[in-house]
């Protein structure tokens, strides 16, 4: 099944959760590979299991059936590393100590994980904060120390779940434009979920779209827009306005029936 | 900002004055003849008697009595409610087993069990670090738990994401996340531990400053249990400022007021 240009193969992927009222599917028939060095976005109208597809790619929740083959650790490096949607950074750690955790549980030797953190910690710009804990810094702030802390651990893929969703629209830019920046220099490959098509378009070469409750796969589109990126340059490519309505006819009608559910459950 | 700057002061000085003014009221009462000093005595009359006690070094010996009573039983209690309350929190097999005997002990004032305590250790110090240790123990054990149970799921998806074994999740999560609610056990279980001494030094002991309660009243000696609650209010206060200050160097993340 795997060779070697593909990181991430999923077949037939399904997922049901037990509830009062019998089994309740989230997945069903989820089949898909990421590529090797691919950005690869997953969009999809909210609680279509975008989330739970992730913590099954890492780890974190089992597939009730199917196959799913994650391209293992190599080289000491570790399989997956996760940025979380909400505030994950540990708050009794400092921002050094949070961009190091990875390289600590590996048993890095403190002076080297330290000057790899550093690396990392400029990156993001937040050489000033190094020694600050979470609790003085803005929303913004700590998922960039969060973003740094998966980018320090060198896996070998990046699992984002909405990482910028809890952000101002302001904060959002300037930080996918850092994540550009960084992703394009280390070219990890990358699994990266959104509700925002224009997110979607900036930073992925290719955007999964998914269906309503339950959750299946709709279609997937290439986004053939040049790298490097300029976020601002790329929203006045007349490519980008294409892919975004072509996006939207697709996911319109999935959104529209996770509407039409809410309302049924809800009566 | 001039504002905020008048109202400090005017706040501190009122902190300073009203206590102050309250032992002017009640020493003028006393001389007046409105309160009988022979029960509640008079500001005065304390302080002299503070003196002689102070000067012989008496009231210095049983302090420290006191002192070393409550830190043994305060560091005999701390240290396995400490290790069992994480192992509680952390393992649901260790909770299910342990919580119950817990739950059902918990309720028995402290002091009920002192006669037995007695009966098991003898009259000597073991019986009254011991007691002071249990009282500590549950307050300590219950928020130790709780404070790992309270640590959000979010923090072990983060630690089994980035491959944490067992010893490092319990060194980077579990045990740095539940310091706080630790630290309100160890608070509450310092308060806890001033009560059982007392407690324990009036029914069997030969000095510490509960001692020197009941001595008081049997000599009735009023304005010495007055200088013992003084110092029951110093070691109370110096104890919860030890506590504090150990708490800014031990979790200097956490968010204050």
């Amino acid at each position: 099944m795997t060779c070697k240009s593909t990181s991430i193969n999923v077949h037939n992927l399904h997922k049901s959760f037990h509830s009062r009222s019998g089994p309740i599917s989230a997945l069903t028939d989820i089949t898909f590979n990421v590529k090797k060095g691919e950005f690869f976005v997953i969009v999809g109208p909210s609680g279509c299991g975008k989330t739970t597809l992730l913590r099954i790619l890492a780890g974190l929740e089992e597939a009730s059936g199917g196959q799913v083959v994650v391209s293992g650790a190599q080289q000491g490096r570790p399989a997956n590393s996760m940025v979380f949607q909400e505030q994950s950074v540990f708050p009794w750690m400092t921002v050094r100590d949070n961009v190091a955790y990875g390289l600590r549980l590996r048993g890095i030797p403190k002076k080297e994980r330290y000057e790899t953190a550093e690396t990392y910690i400029r990156m993001i710009g937040l050489s000033k904060f190094a020694d600050a804990y979470p609790h003085q810094l803005s929303g913004g702030m700590k998922q960039r120390v969060s973003v740094a802390r998966a980018f320090a651990n060198d896996p070998e893929i990046l699992l984002m779940d909405e990482p910028f969703g809890a952000l101002d629209e302001q904060n959002r830019i300037i930080l996918q434009q850092e994540l550009i920046k960084i992703w394009e220099e280390t070219r990890k490959t990358a699994v990266f979920i959104t509700h925002s098509i224009d997110e979607a378009i900036c930073l992925g070469d290719r955007v999964m779209i998914m269906t309503a409750h339950p959750g299946t796969i709709h279609c997937i589109t290439e986004i053939d827009l040049p790298r490097p990126r300029d976020i601002t340059a790329i929203r006045t490519n007349h490519r980008y306005n294409e892919i975004f309505v072509d996006i939207w006819g697709n996911l319109r009608e999935e959104v529209l029936k996770s509407k039409q559910q809410e309302l049924g459950t809800n009566n | 900002m001039a504002k905020s700057l008048h109202s400090n002061v005017v706040t501190n000085t009122l902190s300073v004055l009203s206590p102050l003014s309250l032992l002017l009221v009640w020493e003028a009462c006393a001389r007046v003849g409105f309160v009988d000093t022979r029960l509640l005595s008079s500001p005065t009359q304390i302080f002299q008697s503070l003196l002689p006690l102070l000067g012989s070094g008496e009231l210095l010996y049983n302090t420290l009595v006191s002192m070393q009573r409550v830190l043994l039983g305060f560091v005999a209690g701390a240290v396995p409610g400490i290790l069992l309350g994480m192992s509680m929190g952390i393992s649901p097999l260790v909770r299910s087993a342990v919580e119950p005997m817990i739950q059902a002990t918990y309720p028995i004032p402290k002091l009920a069990i002192m006669p037995l305590i007695l009966l098991i250790f003898g009259l000597g110090e073991t019986s009254k670090v011991f007691t002071i240790g249990i009282g500590v123990f549950y307050l300590v054990v219950i928020n130790t738990m709780a404070g790992v149970l309270h640590i959000e799921k979010i923090y072990m998806d983060v630690a089994k994401n980035f491959g944490a074994s067992r010893l490092d999740f319990y060194l980077t999560v579990a045990f740095p996340g539940a310091l706080p609610m630790i630290f309100t056990g160890l608070k509450l279980g310092m308060g806890m531990a001033l009560i059982l001494v007392v407690a324990a030094e009036m029914s069997a002991a030969k000095a510490g400053v509960g001692w020197m309660i009941w001595r008081a009243y049997d000599m009735f000696a009023i304005e010495q249990m007055f200088v013992a609650l003084i110092v029951l209010s110093v070691l109370g206060y110096v104890f919860s400022i030890f506590l504090d200050i150990l708490e800014r160097w031990v979790v200097p993340w956490k968010q204050r007021a």
